[in-house]
């Protein structure tokens, strides 16, 4: 089948490439930037998605699937023009998607859109509605990407859409919202919280979306994977060092003293867990995490010399 | 009887899910379980020298709904629940309390109910470790209960009547349980809002001592036999209503029950 895959130059979604290639499908790409040695067997245009380009390799491919993973979800990216790209880029993957024959679209959202609070549950399942930018703002155009993907599910009848909500990877590529996290030797914690995390390994993730493309599952997911583990837990088996800070004091440090410069609802995020409830990707899909929790920490200090 | 085995074999013979890192699905962990029952068995055994009756009623397995009542400033009663399920019932169990949503605002307070699986009182929380068998513990008073001044700690406040329909829902047996000695460990004279409100808690509650530090009384719990009522969880209130009315009797006749032990047990004392 010839898939589509927006954002290919992504690390994540050049997982997702090989993988859907190795399954026997043509996959042609789109990003504004390059992946230089893109493998045989996948093409790669360099055209924004928002752009007169980008429909033109709609026309001439008339894939069968597309796979939308060209948001961008990196905090410390500008506001306005990330929230067009993440807004004005979901519409016109869609438009064109129907006016090319797509048959199953499907949009690669993240878990953090049901945001992290005092009084949020554990375990979020597909019918809960995104709550993220209550105390955090800065994921609006994430979620109103999401919804606007998500009701396409009755805009679009005849087009199969897949929404899915994927748990933090980590894995070689060392990308990633909790990559970034872990990337110094010293993990800045919040004193006195100590939330759950929860990951998946980025091949078993990237598994999870090739699988969606075979299983055309209609709906909403959460892609999910093994138990969450504590944040210490995680910094421990690591090989990193916690050091948890007063809240007050985190605040003022932020963007300063090579502290990330991360917006202020982000610090809910490593004070409370955003944890999600697996079960029904898993059904839809017959989804099963390779590489468990444990596992996923070991590979990931062996790789980053911990 | 359980009460010899140390904290450590205990928390090892709870049957939770466990993964390699000594946490569950819920981000339980023997390792803050060990502290946490370290401190608050001494307290169970050796100074309020906690009697519980009845343990024969809490199921040893499977899904099951503990309600109790509360006296005594703060849910120190609930914390000697908990106490009593793990160091008395064989296998020993984890209760898991629903608690106050400010618990959770509170730095230190939000990693230790975390870790030793006391969540915030969400219905979401509640129906998933009932469908996931595990044992829930209820205080259908909320925070008017451990807000009872000590004249009033032998009676019943308002009951919330969501435990029922929960417990409907998912086929629960609901656990009686009444819980006397927390009233007389911290016997409040008086609660302040303004003083809750600078500190991000509730209220804050006085003694004839000031603060509410608890004195080391005697305490006695009384579990009852198990109560299941067959339904939906979709009734009408006033159906809903009966179901709690008949918990709360049954709690309101445990209490008494407790008081006369304890009295006996003191020697005919005041209780």
């Amino acid at each position: 089948m010839k898939v589509l895959l927006a954002g290919i130059a992504g690390s994540l979604a050049r997982q997702v490439a090989l993988q859907l290639r190795d399954n026997g499908h043509e996959v042609i790409g789109i990003d504004r930037r390059p992946w230089r040695d893109a493998p045989k067997g996948i093409t790669v245009h360099a055209v924004d998605i928002r752009k007169r380009a980008a429909e033109d390799v709609f026309r001439k491919a008339r894939p069968e699937c597309v796979v939308h993973m060209a948001t961008i979800n990196a905090l410390t990216a500008g506001g306005e023009e990330r929230a067009r790209i993440n807004v004005g880029g979901t519409r016109a993957l869609f438009e064109h998607a129907k006016n090319h024959g797509v048959k199953h679209f499907i949009f690669v959202g993240r878990h953090t859109y049901y945001g992290a609070g005092p009084d949020s549950a554990l375990y979020h399942t597909e019918d809960e509605p995104p709550q993220g930018m209550g105390m955090f703002p800065e994921l609006a155009d994430l979620i109103a990407a999401d919804l606007f993907a998500a009701n396409a599910l009755w805009r679009e009848p005849k087009l199969v859409t897949s929404i899915l909500r994927l748990v933090y990877t980590l894995g070689p590529s060392q990308q990633g919202t909790l990559a970034s996290f872990l990337r110094g030797k010293r993990v800045p914690m919040v004193l006195g919280y100590d939330p759950l995390f929860q990951y998946l390994d980025e091949t078993d993730a990237a598994r999870g979306v090739a699988l969606s493309v075979d299983q055309r599952p209609r709906g909403i997911f959460n892609v999910a994977g093994p138990h969450p583990v504590p944040l210490s837990t995680i910094i421990g088996q690591t090989s990193r060092t916690a050091v948890p800070l007063p809240e007050m004091l985190l605040r003022q440090l932020l963007g300063r003293f090579g502290f990330p410069n991360l917006p202020r609802g982000a610090l809910e995020h490593i004070k409370y867990p955003i944890v999600v409830d697996g079960k029904a990707f898993r059904e839809a899909t017959g989804f099963v995490h390779k590489v468990d929790e444990v596992e996923v920490l070991r590979n990931y200090r062996l790789l980053t010399g911990g | 009887m359980a009460r010899d085995d140390s904290i450590h074999d205990l928390v090892n013979r709870l049957e939770l899910p466990f993964n390699a890192l000594g946490v569950d699905p819920y981000g339980i962990s023997k390792r803050h379980l060990v502290t946490f029952f370290g401190v608050l068995g001494w307290f169970y055994r050796n100074y309020f020298r906690v009697h519980a009756q009845g343990l024969e009623h809490v199921p040893p397995r499977g899904r099951a709904m503990l309600v109790g009542n509360h006296s005594g400033g703060y849910a120190l009663d609930g914390a000697l629940v908990i106490a009593s399920m793990l160091l008395e019932m064989n296998p020993p169990r984890l209760a898991q309390g629903m608690v106050e949503r400010f618990i959770n605002m509170l730095p230190i307070g939000s990693l230790w109910s975390s870790r030793t699986g006391q969540f915030t009182g969400l219905p979401e929380h509640a129906e998933r470790l009932l469908f996931d068998d595990r044992l829930l513990m209820v205080f259908p008073e909320g925070a008017k209960g451990t807000s009872k001044l000590h004249k009033d700690r032998y009676s019943l406040v308002d009951f919330g009547t969501g435990f029922v329909r929960l417990a409907l829902k998912t086929k629960t047996p609901i656990v009686p349980l009444g819980f006397v000695g927390t009233g007389d460990a911290v016997p409040t004279i008086y609660n302040s809002a303004f003083i809750g409100k600078l500190i991000g808690v509730p209220y804050v509650p006085f003694t004839p001592y000031g603060i509410a530090a608890p004195l080391p009384v005697p305490c006695q719990v009384h579990y009852g036999a198990p109560m299941i009522f067959e339904g939906t969880g979709d009734e009408d209130d006033s159906v809903i209503k009966g179901y709690v009315d008949e918990v709360k009797a049954r709690i309101a006749q445990l209490i008494v029950d407790a008081r006369a032990a304890r009295r006996m047990r003191l020697g005919g004392g005041t209780s």
